[in-house]
């Protein structure tokens, strides 16, 4: 592997750095809103009793 | 009956999802692993020098700007023809990661554009259809965000999307139509050189891939959020 750019660098890395931090920060929003909505539903659930009727 | 069908499909849906989701989880790490290592294994081009590194994030995003557009054309005209339940929300989660990569489209095209053309950005035909198409996300999200019944804003929001897609075609043969800095296709004509190709592939698969992946987390997402509001409406009444 060659991560040597040359006068490119200044190029090539900041594209390479935005791309890898946007696309671990939308992975990680995904994740936190999905483990959110888990908890929420799951204790609105338990609060309705187990009659509660799913929806 | 009715009752069966609308709630039939959320379910089924959560229970594929999460079969396939560990699947598709490990093959995005897996493509995009392989995809960097080959990426930064390549040799520089013999016009481009070490900026064809660029072309391994930067097609894959506009491949998946495009695709997820295409996703949302697809269930709007789903939820506007058959009024299948689960085609609004899958086409409201898939606007917000589709302006994401359009926006990394942008800006790793930018990067690309300074060294290669001397500039950051042009207004030429490809460009510009692509930087409508950041504001045709834009403004389908707000649309849906704008209007409070979710039924009304679901068919407006459809409407819309379905109107956005003649950008799609005008995006890929803007190329061609119009005299352009940018270059032309060179994968289906194969113009590109074989040792380019390999990893070009595996990134746009795990571009792809990752796309997929977090889409079903986001529709799972809003369906459970739907089950709490529809429980938190049955609590009050």
């Amino acid at each position: 592997m060659n991560f040597d750019m040359g006068s490119y660098s200044v190029y090539i890395w900041p594209a390479y750095g935005v791309s890898a931090l946007a696309l671990a920060g939308v992975t990680l929003w995904t994740l936190v809103a999905w483990r959110r909505a888990k908890a929420r539903l799951a204790a609105l659930e338990s609060a309705q009793g187990p009659t509660a009727q799913k929806s | 009956m009715q009752f069966l069908f609308r709630y039939a499909n959320p379910h089924y849906f959560m229970r594929l999802s999460g079969a396939v989701l560990p699947f598709t989880a490990i093959a995005t790490a897996l493509c995009l692993g392989a995809g960097l290592y080959l990426s930064f294994s390549v040799p520089p081009d013999y016009q481009q020098g070490t900026t064809v590194t660029l072309l391994f994030i930067h097609v894959p995003a506009d491949v998946v700007a495009e695709l997820a557009y295409g996703a949302i054309a697809v269930c709007s005209l789903l939820s506007l023809v058959w009024r299948h339940p689960l085609s609004d929300t899958a086409a409201r989660a898939a606007a917000p990661l589709g302006a994401l990569f359009t926006a990394l489209g942008l800006i790793t095209g930018a990067l690309w554009g300074k060294p290669m053309w001397g500039t950051y950005w042009v207004w030429d035909a490809r460009l510009t259809s692509f930087l409508l198409l950041l504001f045709i996300y834009f403004g389908y999200m707000a649309l849906w965000n704008a209007i409070e019944d979710e039924t009304r804003a679901a068919r407006l929001a459809a409407i819309l999307a379905l109107v956005g897609v003649v950008n799609i075609p005008i995006i890929k043969f803007s190329v061609d139509w119009w005299s352009t800095l940018h270059q032309g296709e060179s994968i289906v004509s194969g113009k590109i050189a074989p040792v380019y190709l390999w990893p070009l592939l595996l990134m746009m698969l795990g571009y792809v891939l990752l796309f997929l992946t977090l889409w079903m987390i986001r529709i799972r997402t809003a369906i459970l959020e739907r089950r709490a509001r529809n429980l938190m409406q049955a609590g009050t009444r």
